[in-house]
């Protein structure tokens, strides 16, 4: 089992994709002489060449909307947003073109369309660059999406979203691509999107985690005195459902941890979710962990604030277990907000 | 062969198809007009009544391998391609019998058999699509190309300047068809578009801008023929300035109150049809009887398409529960 960092895995995904299909091709702002800022398609254009892996001006709109094209029409463009913010400019091109192409065309027109783009807080980018917005792509049916949550999965959800005939959108956490950990490689290793992954085993509580997160929601349960079911929800769009309400079923409490901000955050759609199946038989009402609703804010100690860390994590897991209540977060705690 | 591509070699091939094809598309968008009139289909819809011979000139020009991408203002476009008037009718009525299955309607139509990318109802989305379409054939290595239809309007937004960038600096088999039908929506050209010929654009990407007279259709079908045949040779994109007239207003909702006196008389002293109707009698291809009697049975055909899709049912709610996801 090779150790790669979560940069290299997202590489060889795609290489291995590009190498059992030629309509597999790759292009964004810097992808291929420079092999991407994040370093996420080194060696493809040595590799494939510059028919099939290209640079593209900066002009989301412009090469968003011809890999929707290319899609509808045969290829299987995977395109990279540098920043998930840039998706802004080009979000028609995606939720209002792409993803409803299927639709419109009596299912004749499917887009087998990937589209990364790196997410989230961590390494001091500041407010424009910072955001995990995947509130933008969620209730746009005929999307999918996911968020890697390391190595491993990054690696299997990108081939996997590679070979979905939907256009369908891979988070990938910034912060993360550095991390290095072991990749099961091949046929196996490829997760059916729509599916969650459970990453530690327990019978207090369910916390269910996004990206960056899940580290952060492990590390904190390792640390406690509590034992705690840990899910990597994986997906957005579908949400594994099945698997959460399964955990909470037996655990009686839900948490979920979020790095974006409360306000519209994925969490309150888990909470209804479960709440309205599983009312009765929980011991607690479920808690969902934030960030706050301010942009994300530059300084390291405030963007650590800004981020549910695992030791506030654990916090706010702890008072929530011993109490059955619903603590405060920390904004609230400490008056920031009333 | 499928009657939409049969329809499609017709218009291909035949020059007095061509006339039908124009007659078609008046014929069917004024019954169109009067359906939404009489109050039996709901939402709106968008004519694109004097603009016939760019349809028909592109459909001419075209293979039915190559991918075109067009505009809400699309009922001409579609017919001219080879969708049939109940493809087109049944799906602005809702019906199962419609292009869409009746869950598209009237700026919703496709039919890949002849290559019509579902129409686009966002302003200029559809010109990096067809970019999009182009760098298959390119990836591919066929002689494919692609065409992307849409309006002046279209030209102030990013998904132009963006689409005709990326599509030069790549050097893609597309074609940009600009009708430009004078007005953005409710407002005329000169007051959104600082240039009065879009065709000068091209120059910001260093290709070939020509303007082309869209009320001819011989003129448009050749000017997309030598842009088609560029593009296959691989020397890259064109754009091409259809100037044309919108004889309707907008949408169903806008009379056109804003046009100055005089302008629709001007233009429609070039309509389309009627020039392309003198020519083919005075080319003997055709006389006066002989069209007279091709608008007749064009009309009568039209009638029975609305009869017909008026008995036919409604789009079942399961179509609204289909087709969201592919498996």
């Amino acid at each position: 089992m090779p150790k790669l960092r979560m940069n290299q895995a997202i590489s060889l995904a795609i290489a291995e994709e590009m190498r059992a299909d030629p309509d597999v091709v790759v292009f964004g702002e810097d992808v291929a002489v420079a092999e991407g800022p994040f370093k996420t398609s080194d060696g493809l254009l040595d590799e494939f060449g510059p028919l099939r892996v290209r640079d593209t001006p900066i002009s989301e709109m412009g090469f968003l909307g011809a890999a929707v094209g290319a899609a509808a029409t045969g290829l299987r463009p995977v395109v990279e947003i540098m920043f998930v913010e840039f998706l802004g400019v080009a979000l028609d091109q995606v939720t209002t073109e792409g993803a409803k192409f299927l639709y419109l065309s009596k299912g004749e027109v499917s887009v087998p369309l990937t589209v990364r783009a790196s997410v989230g807080a961590g390494l001091g980018f500041g407010t424009q660059h910072s955001q995990t917005l995947e509130g933008w792509l969620l209730g746009s049916p005929g999307l999918k999406l996911a968020m890697a949550s390391g190595p491993q999965s990054a690696y299997g959800l990108m081939r996997a979203a590679i070979r979905d005939d939907n256009p369908t959108v891979i988070l990938e956490p910034r912060r993360l691509y550095a991390q290095r950990g072991d990749v099961e490689t091949g046929e196996d290793a490829i997760p059916v999107l729509g599916t969650a992954r459970q990453v530690m085993d327990g019978d207090d509580v369910t916390i269910v985690a996004l990206g960056s997160m899940v580290d952060f929601a492990v590390e904190a349960a390792t640390a406690a005195s509590w034992s705690a079911e840990v899910i990597d929800l994986q997906c957005l769009q579908p949400w594994d459902s099945a698997a959460v309400l399964e955990s909470v079923a037996r655990t009686g409490r839900l948490v979920t941890v979020e790095e974006n901000p409360l306000l519209g955050g994925w969490g309150a759609d888990v909470v209804s979710a479960v709440v309205a199946e599983l009312f009765g038989e929980m011991s607690a009402p479920p808690l969902r962990i934030t960030a706050p609703d301010v942009p994300v804010p530059y300084g390291k100690e405030l963007e650590e604030r800004y981020m549910p860390m695992p030791g506030y994590i654990g916090a706010q897991v702890g008072e929530f277990l011993e109490t059955g209540r619903i603590p405060a977060p920390w904004w609230k705690a400490e008056g920031m907000v009333k | 062969m499928s009657e939409s591509t049969q329809r499609r070699e017709a218009v291909r091939t035949d020059r007095r198809t061509r006339y039908e094809r124009m007659v078609e598309i008046r014929t069917l968008e004024n019954r169109v007009q009067a359906l939404f009139g009489e109050g039996v289909v709901h939402g709106t819809t968008h004519l694109c009544l004097g603009q016939e011979a760019v349809a028909v000139g592109i459909a001419a020009a075209a293979r039915p391998t190559d991918h075109v991408t067009c505009t809400y203002r699309g009922h001409g476009v579609a017919l001219a391609l080879g969708l049939s008037p109940t493809d087109v009718i049944g799906e602005i009525m809702g019906r199962e019998i419609g292009s869409v299955g009746g869950v598209g309607g009237s700026m919703h139509l496709c039919d890949m058999e002849v290559g019509l990318l579902p129409t686009f109802a966002i302003v200029g989305a559809g010109i990096p699509v067809a970019a999009g379409a182009a760098l298959t054939a390119q990836v591919r290595g066929t002689d494919d190309a692609a065409i992307a239809v849409f309006g002046d309007g279209s030209t102030n937004i990013g998904a132009f300047h963006e689409g005709l960038n990326l599509a030069a600096i790549w050097n893609l088999p597309v074609v940009f068809v600009c009708e430009n039908n004078q007005y953005g929506e409710y407002s005329r050209i000169d007051l959104t578009t600082p240039v009065t010929d879009i065709a000068d654009r091209a120059a910001s990407y260093a290709i070939p801008g020509i303007i082309v007279d869209g009320q001819d259709v011989d003129a448009v079908a050749e000017a997309t023929a030598g842009a088609l045949d560029r593009a296959r040779a691989g020397e890259g994109p064109t754009l091409l300035e259809m100037k044309t007239y919108r004889y309707a207003g907008h949408s169903r909702s806008d009379t056109a109150p804003y046009r100055p006196e005089g302008e629709f008389d001007e233009w429609f002293e070039k309509d389309p049809i009627a020039g392309f109707r003198a020519r083919l009698v005075t080319e003997g291809l055709m006389s006066e009887a002989d069209a007279e009697e091709i608008d007749a049975a064009i009309a009568a055909q039209i009638e029975q398409v609305v009869e017909t899709v008026k008995a036919a049912p409604s789009a079942g709610v399961a179509a609204m529960f289909a087709n969201i996801v592919a498996d």
